[in-house]
């Protein structure tokens, strides 16, 4: 009986049942505990970048893990949709009152600004083997932020001004208002990203990547993965595969920029939140929860980003513990001696002994 | 396969809860009895790790010795002071994750952050949550712009307007040159100000040369130019680890001009391996030096190497004055610990205006409703190896 049910739903949709739910039931109790005022200030504050960090990572995901390319650049594309749509929302701020309506252009104008870029890399870059993505992702990262730290755009009431020398450069009137400043990056942007609307673009972007991975294109992208001449042999254009899904991938990390933007008040391109080391930390969920494995990616995601924040108690030795731990979970998750005991040792293990011990006894 | 999805869903659908639930625990220690509410509960925030982390630890100690003077003389009207500093690792995102911490423990005032960009997102939230802020050494304008928050420090465009007519009134040069950080908040503000004020002065910008953080190490092109353009001056709104560097290249291409900084310079005699001899006649404006003779800044700074070995710089003098400022308004306007921080807000941010601070980093400091805070520049020239006060 349940497996002529199962025949009927496809794995996709199981998959994205599994998740949405998941996702749901974790929004619905935390709605509860905010309710009922059993949530402390630190995890409140934490419901958005859980979100934006889940997205990053399922993004880069399917970069890593389903088309099989290394991107080291994952932080300049969320930096690109964070910058186009807070500079959207803080110049559209008195046209367009309704924040909602201003929030979902300025989402769709984040993630259109970093598919943009990410097509503009991959066209260029994906027809080629080897590791040239890596490389050429790895400069974008760097690039996007100097570029951003050099730019000046201001709006008075002759029009947008613009400028790459500094602030005064652009000759602004009296009531002209500087939107980008340099360095001092974008200030005020409204705090427009809930976590309703982050825990729904987060169930969006889990639908989009497992829909995509189960298509027609999906198995194409997984096939180049595994094995690029056969894949050519039966006729598929690796360079359009590669580029949709990369584009894909650059598209839901702006759309995580999006949400960062609109959750702090301040953006200013550091190397702290847009360089390198952030490009690292997406690459460190993805590798963690698993390559190629989409929920694992939000799994390790979540436990990183809560990690550091629940280790102040150790006042000076909190980084110190987290790259220990960090260390210890790769090695439990990687290391060959120790996926054989847990296979072992397995949870899963111990059920099924029970299960047979008990089936015996009934015998 | 059935059994492991459903397993899988079950462990992350549990381990979520459990990370919920364990953040939901934390109590705030007002909650806890009835001692606790006769404390004033005050949190601060600022870079323990990363590079700025020696301005955020500087901040952390100065706080703390002036905790440990307030509790041992009795407390702020009679009431004890609990502290506490957390971590933001000179980052927005983080400095909020910090601040909500803080609130957990039950802060009721802040005091932070350190630098600019934390201090200005933690800005947004103390304004929604009607939390009184000060920020030490946060010196953009931005930090301050809503009517709950502080500044002990000049803000950056004061700090530039400042310079420019010092250099101006001393007659120090009438050709002077810049090399700032274009790609820093503290350095690029104060070079747009230094050339607002410099247009209604006696001399004239020959150069202005920018790098960024990616490129800090050979300030050979910037020194050229600078020389080339014969400048008698040049102005450094940058960092000291920097101007090390600068002084010392500039040494090397025989080119000897007075050089000028502000606050950022502050810290420079402290580098190891610098040649302390190449730093002989650079003047700073700094609101603090270490080696002034009055009382209060000795007890402090030996206070200070007593407990942490170092000798405190302009950001620790900072934090110290903030304490004692906020004790200041406490007892002027008989705040008690059983407010609410809001109400503590409220009637903190209408004192704030009419008190007057003596303190380390000036004397007479007032404060606008805006925030800004209103006190002499002083510049300090390098003699004989330590900082002396310029007349």
């Amino acid at each position: 009986m349940k497996n002529t049910v199962n025949r009927h739903i496809s794995k996709s949709t199981r998959s994205n049942l599994i998740m949405t739910g998941a996702i749901a039931l974790i929004y619905t109790v935390s709605q509860i505990m905010i309710a009922g005022g059993a949530m402390s200030n630190l995890m409140k504050g934490l419901l958005v970048p859980l979100c934006y960090y889940s997205i990053l990572a399922v993004s880069l995901n399917l970069t890593v893990g389903i088309l099989g390319e290394l991107s080291l650049g994952h932080a300049g594309f969320m930096c690109i949709g964070a910058f186009a749509s807070a500079f959207f929302s803080k110049a559209t701020a008195s046209v367009i009152t309704n924040a909602g309506v201003r929030f979902t252009l300025a989402i769709l104008i984040g993630a259109c600004a970093a598919a943009l870029l990410g097509g503009l890399i991959g066209t260029v870059v994906l027809r080629l083997r080897g590791d040239y993505l890596a490389i050429v992702t790895l400069a974008f990262g760097e690039i996007i932020k100097n570029v951003v730290n050099a730019l000046f755009i201001g709006i008075d009431r002759n029009g947008v001004h613009f400028s790459m020398k500094d602030s005064m450069a652009l000759n602004l009137t009296q009531d002209g208002e500087i939107i980008v400043n340099g360095p001092r990056g974008i200030t005020g942007t409204p705090k427009n990203a809930t976590f309703t609307i982050a825990a729904i673009l987060l169930i969006l972007t889990f639908v989009i990547t497992t829909n995509l991975v189960n298509s027609r294109s999906g198995r194409a992208i997984m096939a180049i993965r595994d094995n690029r001449i056969a894949a050519e042999s039966v006729g598929i254009h690796i360079t359009k595969f590669k580029i949709l899904a990369f584009t894909i991938s650059a598209a839901l990390a702006g759309v995580a920029g999006v949400l960062y933007a609109h959750n702090i008040s301040t953006l200013i391109a550091a190397p702290k939140n847009f360089g390198y080391n952030m490009s690292i930390l997406i690459l460190v969920f993805v590798v963690l929860g698993g390559i190629g494995n989409l929920k694992g990616s939000v799994i390790a995601a979540v436990i990183l980003t809560l990690l550091p924040e629940y280790l102040r108690f150790m006042q000076d030795y909190r980084m110190l513990i987290y790259a220990v731990v960090l260390i210890a979970m790769m090695i439990f998750n990687w290391n060959p001696k120790c996926v054989t005991w847990r296979k072992n040792h397995s949870l899963q293990g111990c059920f099924a002994m029970l299960m047979k011990k008990t089936k015996k006894e009934e015998a | 396969m059935k059994i492991k999805k459903v397993l899988g869903l079950i462990l992350t659908v549990s381990l979520a809860a459990a990370g919920l639930a364990a953040c939901g625990t934390q109590e705030s220690p007002v909650s806890k009895g009835g001692t606790a509410e006769d404390k004033f509960y005050i949190g601060a925030m600022g870079p323990l790790t990363g590079s700025n982390a020696v301005y955020g630890q500087h901040v952390k100690y100065g706080a703390e010795i002036a905790v440990k003077e307030i509790n041992a003389a009795g407390g702020i009207n009679g009431r004890q002071v609990e502290f506490k500093y957390e971590d933001d690792e000179h980052d927005p995102e983080k400095a909020v994750n910090a601040y909500n911490n803080l609130k957990d423990w039950g802060m009721q005032i802040l005091m932070g952050a350190v630098t600019s960009g934390p201090s200005i997102a933690v800005a947004e939230e103390t304004k929604n949550d009607g939390m009184f802020q000060i920020t030490p050494s946060g010196s953009s304008p931005d930090v301050i712009q809503y009517d709950n928050a502080f500044q002990v420090c000049f803000a950056d465009p004061n700090q530039g307007a400042a310079s420019a007519k010092y250099i101006s009134n001393q007659n120090l040069a009438s050709k002077v040159a810049v090399i700032y950080d274009s790609s820093d908040v503290y350095s690029s503000g104060i070079y747009e100000k230094f050339v607002e004020g410099a247009k209604n002065s006696n001399f004239e910008i020959v150069a202005a040369e920018a790098f960024t953080s990616d490129s800090k190490s050979d300030f050979s092109v910037q020194l050229q130019k600078a020389k080339d353009s014969g400048a008698e001056l040049v102005y450094l709104p940058i960092y000291y680890q920097e101007a090390t560097l600068i002084l010392t290249q500039a040494n090397d291409m025989g080119f000897a001009p007075i050089f000028f900084g502000c606050d950022g310079l502050d810290g420079i005699l402290g580098v190891e391996n610098f040649d302390k001899a190449l730093a002989e006649g650079v003047m700073l404006l700094t609101p603090f030096a270490a080696d002034a003779p009055d009382e209060m800044t000795q007890s402090f700074v030996n206070q200070f190497k007593e407990s942490y070995g170092d000798i405190p710089n302009q950001f620790g003098a900072d934090a110290y004055d903030a304490i004692y400022i906020i004790k200041a308004a406490i007892e002027d306007a008989d705040a008690t610990p059983d407010m609410s921080p809001s109400e503590i807000c409220d009637v903190l941010k209408s004192t704030m205006t009419k008190i007057t601070y003596d303190g380390l980093t000036g004397a007479g400091m007032t404060w606008a409703a805006t925030g800004e805070v209103n006190k002499e520049p002083r510049a300090v020239i390098i003699e004989n190896g330590s900082y002396q006060l310029f007349e």
